[in-house]
């Protein structure tokens, strides 16, 4: 059978059943907001909202890879600019850009300046600390871990801080061989 | 330029955590806090979206004309349908029925997706699976009250979705 062919991003998220941005950003917020009176510790609110992402990133892998058709990436450098062109655009309904490589290919950034997470929203000063969007990194993380990347993903520049756009840094540690074929349960 | 979309799945992904993290982590013993904490996280939301949707629209005369309200525009915003039945027993109390609601149409829960512990036993996690599925419906429910409430109707919500996949949305109006 002839391989299918990888779809853009833009074919995906225009052939898929969308919903209102407005209710999934005021939805993230209402989180968000809640989970600060909750668990009080901007800290412990960034690790959950990272857990959550993570717990997202590895179910959602199988959509991805399913809707877009994309195969297997020849390496990292590939696997960031499928992120940034087809993942972001088919979930979310922007694009990234992959920037600031390191010489060895293993680490690089991904610059969000549009991200439908952040609509509407102004963080108070008691809020400082806090990195809003921090679902993200999980997400990534969470997803690459499934296709046996270990990453480690931090932000570097927060338009809710300050900054002039959305960075993530993105950080290759380890490929995980994988292993085939694949190990039955009993 | 059109409304800005995402894609289905990130809210029902959101959602998975979101009464996830509430009912298995927080409050795991506590499911009546779990539920009053994704009611008020469904408040929030309403509150809002009714604030967006109400911008350009005309005081409501009465209690029926803000409800109609929520079956129809409020309700279209949200899953691109309206609320397919509207019973009242002109009391105070409102029956809203979606004959298939989205969130449950998506949202039933295999095993497979709630399994994060190896060790559990097939019928806890069934029995969670179905907790889990009517905690969701606390959200909507939160919605439902938030909208409402910020169009000054003081309310209480409860949803039965024993006609799965239709739901009711049960208002009563606080006197």
């Amino acid at each position: 059978m002839a391989p299918v062919a990888p779809r853009s991003g833009d074919a995906v998220f225009a052939n898929i059943e969308r919903v209102n941005a407005e209710l999934f950003t005021l939805t993230y917020g209402a989180i968000v907001r809640q989970l600060l009176t909750d668990l009080e510790e901007v800290e412990e609110v960034n690790k959950q909202l990272d857990q959550m992402g993570y717990n997202i990133g590895i179910r959602l892998i199988d959509e991805f890879l399913a809707k877009s058709n994309i195969s297997r990436c020849v390496d990292f450098k590939e696997t960031a600019e499928v992120i940034a062109k087809v993942g972001f655009k088919m979930f979310l309904g922007v694009s990234a850009s992959v920037t600031n490589w390191e010489a060895d290919g293993t680490c690089c950034s991904l610059v969000l300046e549009d991200n439908p997470l952040v609509d509407f929203v102004e963080l108070p000063d008691t809020c400082q600390g806090l990195y809003y969007c921090n679902i993200l990194s999980g997400v990534i993380r969470g997803a690459l871990e499934m296709v046996s990347m270990k990453t480690e993903v931090t932000w570097v520049r927060d338009m809710l801080r300050g900054d002039d756009a959305y960075e993530l840094r993105v950080k290759l540690l380890k490929q995980v061989p994988e292993e085939y074929p694949y190990k039955d349960d009993e | 330029m059109g409304k800005r979309e995402v894609v289905e799945s990130c809210m029902d992904n959101l959602m998975i955590e979101m009464v996830s993290a509430y009912c298995n982590q927080f409050y795991a013993t506590k499911p009546e806090l779990a539920a009053r904490r994704i009611e008020a996280i469904g408040y929030h939301v309403g509150h809002q979206l009714s604030e967006r949707y109400t911008m350009e629209h005309p005081r409501f005369s009465d209690h029926l004309e803000a409800i109609k309200f929520i079956c129809k525009d409020f309700w279209s915003e949200l899953f691109k349908k309206q609320i397919d039945n509207l019973k009242t027993n002109h009391r105070g109390t409102f029956v809203l029925q979606d004959n298939r609601f989205r969130w449950l149409t998506r949202m039933s829960i295999s095993p497979t997706n709630t399994d994060l512990s190896q060790d559990s036993s097939i019928t806890t996690i069934e029995n969670k699976a179905l907790q889990a599925t009517s905690m969701y419906l606390y959200f909507p429910c939160g919605i439902i009250r938030g909208a409402l409430s910020n169009l000054g109707i003081a309310c209480a919500v409860s949803a039965d979705m024993s006609n799965h996949p239709a739901c009711s949305f049960v208002v009563r109006v606080k006197a």
